[in-house]
C-alpha cells in the first residue's frame, strides 16, 4: 500500500513538474511582437499543406498561412518557428502555450471550438475539403457498400475516425479499422494490402497519391463522407489574437476579389496613396482608415501580407495548382463570385 | 552537540522539499485554472463514437468512454501476458543455451542476444509489423483450415489472430527473450564451479545436476533481474500504437483527441500502470521469497 501511495505521489509531482510557469494574462499577440517570433504549428508529413522540401525548408499552403500570420503580425515572413505535431498533440500544444497557432489541417468543429470542449478559437477556413475513400482499382470496390466487413486504414485521434464510424454505422455496414497514429502509416498499411480501403481527407488522399508509384492504380471514391472545412486554431481564450488571425485570413481573400497580387501590389499602393476618392481601397491597404489599429496590427499589415505570400488564389496555386506537386482542382476553394466558397467580409 | 547539528540540518532539508513541492503544486493549480483545464471526468460515461478492431467484451461505438478504456486495459493485458509467457519460455531455452557447453547452441544464441539486445524495440516492432506481416503474399502459408498465415494475420483451428496482435506479440517476446536469456546465463554462471563438480562427481546426469543442483543456486539472482524485465515489459507494450494495435496507450490517445482531456487520461493511465506494475513486483516478490524460505528442489 505504501508503495502505491508513494507511486502516487511521484506521479502527481511530475504531472506538476511538467506545466510551465506562464501566467501574465497578456493576449498572445502582444507575445509574439516581444518575442519577434511566431511558433507555428504545422504537420510537415502532408504533400502540398505542409512538407519538408529537400532543401530543409517547410512548404505547402498550411505553411503559407504561417508566413502571412508572421507578415501580418511581426511585418517578417521569415520569423517563424515551425512546430511538427501529431494530430494527437496539435491541441494539448495550444492550450498549454508550447505553440502561438496550429495551421495543420484541422477540421473545424463545435467541440473544438467550444470551451467545454478543446477551447479552440478557429480562424476562416483556408481549406474546404470533405473525407473520402481511396482503394485500389483491381479490388473493383465503387461504392461504401462494396465496403462491408472490409478493413480500412485510419488515422487515430482524427475527426476521420469517427466520421467513418457515423457512416458505416448509419448505413447498417460493419467494418474493421485498422488505426494508426501516424498518415504515413496508414498509407503504407493500405499499400501493403493490410486494408482495402484507406480514409482521410480527399485532399491528403491526392496528396498521398501523387507520391505512389504508379498512382493510377488507385481511385478516390465518389462517396463523399464529411464536410471539412480546415481553419488555422489558436487558443479560444484569446479574442485579441483570433481577431488578428481572421482578419490576416480575410486579407487573403479579398486580396483576391480585388485582383491584388505579390506583383502589383507596390502599384496599386502607390495608386491608393495618390487617389483619394479610392476609399475602400485605402482603407483596405490602410493608408487611412486605421484598421489595422482596432486588431492590434500596424494599418498597413494587409500590404506586409500581400507582399509575403501574395493572395489566397496564388497561395493555391503554388502549392495545390496544375502544375504543382500535388495538382487538386479547386471547384469549392474558389472564390465565391466564381462558383466556390470564399468569401471575404467588407474592410469597413 | 553533534547530534543537534544533524537534526538542524534534517529539519531544513524537509522544509526545502516541502517548499519545492509547494511551488509545484501551485504552479499546477493555477496553470489549470489558466488554461481552463480543471478536472473533470463526467466525459468518461458519455458514447465514445468510435470503433474498436479488437476486443474480448463486446464493444460497439455507442458504449461509453469508459468502457473503451476497460476494453483497451483488456487488450493490453492480455499481449502482456502472453508475451509474458512466450518470452520466459524463449529466454529460458536461449539462456539454457548459452550457459551450456555446446559451441554451436553457445555462438547461435550468443549471435540472437546481440542482435536483438543492440536494435531499438519500435525499429523491431516495425519490422515484424510491415516487414514480417504485411510483406507477406496472400496465401503464404495455407493448411486447409488448420493453420492460415497471410496479411491478413494468422488463423490457426479457427482462432483468428490479426497481424497487428501477432507482430505485437512476436515483438516484445522476442525482445524481452533476449534479455531473460542474460538474467538466466548470469543466474547460472553465479553458481561456484564447484557445484557442477560436486554434482558430477556424485554421478548426476548433466539435466538432472541442472535442474535440482545448479538452477535452485541460480534462480535467487535470477528472480530480481526477471522481475524487471517483465516490468519493462508491460511498459514497452503500450509501442503497440505504432503498430496499429488498439491497447490501452492508443484509445486514451484517440479520447484525448476527442475530449480534449489529456491531463484526466494521462493520470488514468499512469495509475492503471502502476497498478499493474506493483502487482507483478508483488507477485515476484512473492515467488521470491517462496523460493528462498522453502529452498525447493525442481525435478
Amino acid at each position: 500500500m505504501y508503495k502505491l501511495l508513494s507511486g502516487i505521489a511521484f506521479l502527481s509531482l511530475l504531472i506538476t513538474g511538467c506545466s510551465n510557469s506562464y501566467q501574465k494574462e497578456t493576449s498572445r499577440l502582444d507575445l509574439i511582437k516581444e518575442r519577434g517570433e511566431l511558433i507555428c504549428g504545422v504537420s510537415g508529413k502532408i504533400p502540398g499543406f505542409s512538407f519538408l522540401g529537400i532543401d530543409g525548408k517547410y512548404r505547402g499552403l498550411d505553411v503559407d498561412i504561417c508566413k502571412s500570420f508572421a507578415a501580418g503580425i511581426l511585418g517578417d515572413s521569415y520569423k517563424i518557428q515551425y512546430r511538427p505535431l501529431t494530430a494527437a498533440e496539435r491541441f494539448t500544444a495550444i492550450k498549454t502555450g508550447e505553440i502561438d497557432i496550429l495551421s495543420r489541417n484541422t477540421t473545424f468543429t463545435l467541440s473544438r471550438d467550444s470551451s467545454g470542449g478543446n477551447g479552440l478559437s478557429f480562424a476562416p477556413v483556408v481549406f474546404y475539403d470533405g473525407q473520402g475513400l481511396m482503394v485500389k482499382k483491381e479490388s473493383n470496390i465503387s461504392s461504401i457498400e462494396d465496403l462491408k466487413n472490409k478493413s480500412i486504414c485510419v488515422g487515430s485521434g482524427t475527426t476521420t475516425e469517427q466520421n467513418i464510424n457515423d457512416v458505416f454505422e448509419s448505413n447498417s455496414l460493419p467494418y474493421t479499422p485498422i488505426k494508426y497514429q501516424d498518415l504515413n502509416q496508414v498509407i503504407a498499411g493500405y499499400l501493403q494490402g493490410r486494408c482495402s480501403a484507406m480514409t482521410s481527407d480527399r485532399s491528403q488522399l491526392a496528396a498521398a497519391r501523387s507520391g505512389f508509384k504508379i498512382p493510377e492504380n488507385h481511385i478516390i471514391l465518389r462517396n463523399v463522407l464529411s464536410k471539412e472545412p480546415l481553419s488555422p486554431a489558436s487558443d479560444g481564450a484569446d479574442n485579441k489574437l483570433a481577431d488578428a488571425l481572421r482578419w490576416i485570413i480575410f486579407t487573403l481573400i479579398t486580396a483576391e476579389e480585388e485582383g491584388i497580387t505579390k506583383e502589383n501590389i507596390d502599384e496599386r499602393l502607390k495608386l491608393a496613396k495618390n487617389n483619394p476618392q479610392l476609399k475602400s481601397l485605402r482603407r483596405f491597404l490602410g493608408v487611412d482608415g486605421g484598421l489595422g489599429e482596432k486588431i492590434g496590427l500596424r494599418n498597413d499589415f494587409t500590404v506586409n501580407v500581400i507582399k509575403a505570400t501574395g493572395n489566397y488564389g496564388e497561395i493555391y496555386k503554388r502549392n495545390l495548382g496544375e502544375d504543382s506537386d500535388v495538382p487538386i482542382p479547386r471547384e469549392l476553394n474558389q472564390l465565391f463570385k466564381n462558383g466556390g466558397l470564399h468569401f471575404s467580409p467588407p474592410f469597413n | 552537540m553533534k547530534s543537534y547539528k544533524n537534526i538542524f540540518f534534517q529539519i531544513i532539508i524537509i522544509l526545502l522539499c516541502i517548499l519545492f513541492f509547494g511551488f509545484l503544486i501551485n504552479n499546477l493549480i493555477i496553470n489549470l485554472i489558466r488554461t481552463d483545464l480543471g478536472f473533470n471526468f463526467s466525459w468518461l460515461l458519455k458514447p465514445s463514437s468510435f470503433a474498436l478492431a479488437e476486443h474480448v467484451l463486446p464493444y460497439s461505438p455507442s458504449d461509453s468512454y469508459a468502457w473503451a478504456l476497460l476494453i483497451g486495459w483488456l487488450n493490453s493485458l492480455k499481449v502482456i501476458f502472453i508475451s509474458l509467457f512466450l518470452s520466459t519460455i524463449l529466454g529460458t531455452i536461449i539462456g539454457l543455451s548459452s550457459a551450456g557447453n555446446n559451441i554451436l547452441l553457445k555462438i547461435t544464441s550468443a549471435f540472437y542476444v546481440t542482435i536483438i539486445r543492440q536494435t531499438p524495440l519500435l525499429l523491431q516492432l516495425m519490422f515484424w509489423y510491415f516487414v514480417g506481416f504485411l510483406g507477406l503474399k496472400n496465401n503464404f502459408i495455407y493448411f486447409s483450415n488448420i493453420l492460415k498465415i497471410n496479411n491478413q494475420g494468422i488463423e490457426f483451428f479457427g482462432l483468428t489472430l490479426t497481424s497487428e496482435f501477432s507482430a505485437l506479440i512476436i515483438g516484445l517476446s522476442v525482445f524481452t527473450s533476449a534479455f531473460i536469456a542474460e538474467v538466466i546465463r548470469g543466474g547460472i554462471i553465479s553458481v561456484p564451479k564447484g557445484q557442477w563438480e560436486s554434482f558430477r562427481s556424485l554421478g548426476l546426469s548433466e539435466r538432472n545436476g541442472l535442474l535440482r543442483v545448479i538452477m535452485p543456486q541460480a534462480l535467487p539472482a535470477i528472480i530480481p533481474g526477471l522481475t524487471s524485465q517483465y516490468l519493462n515489459l508491460a511498459k514497452n507494450s503500450t509501442l503497440a500504437i505504432a503498430i496499429g494495435y488498439s491497447d490501452i496507450y492508443a484509445i486514451n490517445d484517440t479520447i484525448i483527441n476527442q475530449t480534449g482531456r489529456a491531463i484526466e487520461c494521462f493520470i488514468i493511465l499512469l495509475l492503471t500502470f502502476l497498478i499493474l506494475n506493483l502487482l507483478i513486483t508483488n507477485l515476484m516478490e512473492t515467488i521470491n521469497k517462496f523460493i528462498n524460505k522453502k529452498k525447493i528442489y525442481l525435478s
